[in-house]
This record gives C-alpha cells, structure tokens and sequence, in this order.
C-alpha cells in the first residue's frame, strides 16, 4: 500500500472525481430515458382504460391503443356539483395531465371524507375527478370512471365502465393492488371479472347503489341477481373491500351525482 | 485468489462456489422476485449487468481508491449503476419493471454485489473482475430461475406465464399451491436446492461446529 494515496487531499480529490463522473452518469441516462419512459407510463394507463372497457384486444400493439384511446374524451367532473370543469381550474391544461390520485394528499384540492362515510377506506377524496367518455354519432355510449379503495393489504385502483344507460355495468378493472395472490390478488383474474359484465348499479333510487358480493356464487334464480357478483373464493376482506369501495365511488360521495346528471342530459 | 484463470472465475461461482447456496449471499431478492420466471429472469439479467460492471468499474480505478473511503466508492459505483439499470427497465421493459418495483433498486444492498467488488474487484485486473461478476451473477441466477421454476409451476400452473397445469379456477384440474407464491415457500426450495448441491458437491458440506459428546452420566432410576 503506498502512502500516497492515502493523503486528505488525495482523499477529497478522489471523491470529488468520482462523484463528478457518476451524476453524470446516472443524469444523462435519466434525461435520455425520460420520453420514453413518460409514454409507457401514458401508455399502461390507456391500456388500463381500455381492458376495463372491455376494448383491449389480446396483444394489440401501442399503436391500436393510441388510436382506440383517441376515441375517448378525458373529461374533468367537480364531484360535489356533478359538473365538468374546464382543466384551468385544477391548474392543467390536458385533462390527461392531472393525477386526481396526487390531488387527493393536497387539501386545497380534497375534502376529508369523515370517518362513517368512508366505506372505501380511503380517508381523503379529490374534488374533481377525471372520467373518460365515449361517444358515437353525439351519443353516449360508454363512461370510464376511476375507482380505488382498500381491500385487505392495500389500495385497490381500478377502472370500472358503464353502458350508456349509466347503470348497466361493461367492466371492471384493477390496474395497482398487493393483494395475497392466488387468493385476493384473484380480482385480476379474467374470468371473475367477467361475471361483472351485465350486472346493474342502482335499482330505484339514482344514488344507491347496490352491488353486492356474495358467497357460494349467484344462482339463475336469485333475488337482485343483477346487482350480485360471486366473491372471491378465500378472500372475504378483499371482497368486503371491492364491494365497499365500488358502492362508494357509485354513491353520493363518489360519483352518483355526476352520473345523474349525465342521465337528463344537464351536462 | 490470484492467479485464478479466466475460466475459473467464470465458471466456479455457478456451483462450486455459489452465492447463494454456499454464501448464503442475496436472498432477499431470491425470495421476492421468484414468483414469475419472465419477472425472475430480468432480474437476473439486472444482477449481472450491476455486478459485471461495478467490478468492472471497482477493478479499473482500484489502484487509485484510498483505503478510507474505499467502501464508500464501491457504493457510489453500484448505486449508479444500480439507477441506470432502473432507468433502462423502466424504460424498454415497463410492464416488468412494475412488478419488480422497489428489488432493482435493492440491488444496491445485495450483498453479491458489494462482496465481489471488496472482494475480488479490488485486486484482480479489469478484465478478470469483469468475468467474476457475470460468473457470480450466473451463480445468482441458476438458483434464482430453480426457485422461480418450481414456484411458478406449483404456485399457478404455469411457465413464462404460459399456463401448463390447468387450474381449477379457469376449468382445469389443478389446484395450485397458494403457499408457493408466498416469499417463505422460496425458503424451502433454496433450502432443499442446497441440500441437493450438497449431496452433489460433498467439499461444501461444513465442518459441524461442535459434536454431541457421548452421554455417560448415570441416571436415576
């Protein structure tokens, strides 16, 4: 071992070098990246919009995504009113660039949801909401409303999609969970979301919903078996959580006013 | 270790030496990312691109590395490193960057990593580290794709996501073993995975740090 190396000065001098080279590095490689690295993460949550609307077709490439994406228009909902707002007033100027999950953990742009309200456990709720509609020749066809709330380990986010009637339900999605797999982590399973197609949200009144999840599966004879989805096998709290959260965000406090209005055509 | 052939270097850690099986090195990814084999296999590929090149990084400047901050350089090299290969993943590979999520970033505190730089980097040549490091992350990945083999297989009926057993819950007649994708069933194949090498390779057997000795006290009756 030389004595040379060893010096203060040599020592600073060599840290000084090495730290100089590295943020070089690792900067250069996080700015080259960056581009493509946003249109992945634009990308999943397209794809996460469509496969809860049931239009992701197998192995569609990035391209067939964008251009069925296209389709939709991102609209932004001021929950409590029930009314589109212009993206000026969450400070955006595309609908696509506001995260109503980071508006969520600010309280100039969330309301706390008190505690006997909270079915979907998820303590604080954005003001305004992003929801992706599609329409055909001025009609509406389809509305993709963002949904999450806790089930047993963790936040479930998802993406739920109704029929034009605003009721019947087309799909349902979970894009983010950490839920047990093989047990909860079952929601991801495509032939359990399946069984949600077809099924109805409210019965008489417009901002009661009414899905359930039940034990043992739904009989062709049940009662209210359109408002019913089998649960998931060995995951009680899970199923607890996805029923919660899927009432919450249809009710009142979620999105139950918005849909209401759409229905008579007021906004 | 000097004067250890290319060939050796390369090779040794796969059985004869093995991190994980004889060091008992990085099992903590071992049992986090071994759900899957496709999620397993770009880790593996993650772990032998960081290793190859801190040691390789570690190896061209060793001369120059004061004693004092020596550990603190081998950090900063991997730690890099380790970003750059986050970065690329998320990038070109997002989908399994996502179910990775924070074990690339953990690839800083693998042991395997900073073991071979202090270890062997140090003061073996550039090239020779080189080789160390994808031996030793071949070494990583043979046990990390044997657990990840039979986890996926036994724990949901499939290989590469490729569905071999059928399962009960899309019609089959499998029913998968839950416990298999939970991180402590990665224990028990690891465990028997060494028991097996071990069987294989007698030398790595430990010496027992002590012997029962013989009872002789009289007992009562």
């Amino acid at each position: 071992m030389a004595k040379a190396k060893d010096t203060v000065s040599r020592t600073l001098m060599v840290a000084l070098v090495l730290s100089i080279v590295f943020s070089v590095v690792v900067s250069t490689a996080a700015v080259m990246l960056r581009p493509a690295q946003i249109q992945n993460q634009n990308l999943d949550i397209k794809t996460n919009i469509l496969s809860a609307a049931g239009m992701l077709e197998p192995g569609a490439s990035a391209q067939q995504i964008e251009e069925m994406f296209e389709r939709f228009d991102v609209r932004l909902v001021d929950l409590d009113s029930g009314e589109f707002v212009e993206p000026s007033a969450v400070g955006v100027e595309d609908p696509m660039k506001y995260d109503m999950y980071k508006a969520a953990s600010d309280p100039q742009m969330s309301t706390n949801i008190p505690a006997s309200e909270d079915k979907a456990g998820i303590k604080r709720r954005p003001n305004v909401a992003k929801v992706y509609t599609l329409s055909e020749n001025g009609e509406l066809v389809r509305v993709v409303l963002p949904i999450h709330g806790y089930g047993l380990w963790s936040t479930l986010y998802g993406f739920i999609s109704l029929e034009g009637n605003l009721n019947t339900i087309e799909g349902l999605g979970f894009y983010a969970h950490a839920e047990t797999p093989g047990l909860g982590g079952e929601v991801d399973n495509p032939r359990w979301k399946q069984q949600w197609v077809g099924k109805e949200v409210y019965a008489d009144s417009p901002s009661e919903p009414q899905i359930q999840l039940v034990k043992g599966g739904v009989g062709a004879d049940a009662r209210d078996k359109e408002h019913k989805v089998d649960a998931l096998s060995g995951a009680t709290l899970t199923s607890r959580g996805v029923q919660q959260l899927v009432n919450y965000w249809m009710g009142e406090r979620g999105f139950a006013t918005f849909l209401q209005k759409l229905r008579e055509g007021e906004v | 270790m000097a004067g250890s052939s290319a060939k050796q270097v390369l090779f040794e850690p796969i059985f004869s030496n093995n991190p994980i099986a004889l060091q008992i090195l990085g099992i903590c990814s071992a049992l986090a990312v071994t759900t899957s084999m496709s999620v397993s296999i770009v880790m593996c590929l993650a772990v032998i691109a960081v290793t190859a090149f801190s040691n390789l990084a570690v190896s061209l400047v060793r001369t120059q590395i004061p004693g004092s901050i020596r550990i603190i350089v081998q950090m900063t090299i991997i730690a890099s490193l380790v970003i750059v290969v986050d970065q690329i993943l998320k990038a070109y590979a997002y989908e399994i960057s996502k179910q990775l999520s924070v074990f690339v970033g953990l690839i800083i505190t693998n042991c395997i990593v900073m073991g071979r730089a202090e270890g062997f980097a140090m003061n073996n040549p550039p090239l020779l580290s080189f080789l160390d490091g994808i031996g030793n992350g071949l070494g990583y990945s043979v046990i990390l794709l044997f657990v990840a083999f039979f986890r996926e297989l036994l724990g949901a009926g499939s290989l590469f996501g490729v569905s071999l057993l059928p399962v009960v819950n899309e019609g089959g007649w499998y029913v998968p073993n839950g416990l298999l994708l939970l991180p402590p069933s990665a224990f028990f194949i690891i465990g028997l995975a060494i028991w097996g090498l071990r069987v294989w390779k007698p030398e790595q057997v430990e010496e027992p740090d002590y012997k029962m000795s013989r009872h002789k006290a009289k007992e009562a009756f």
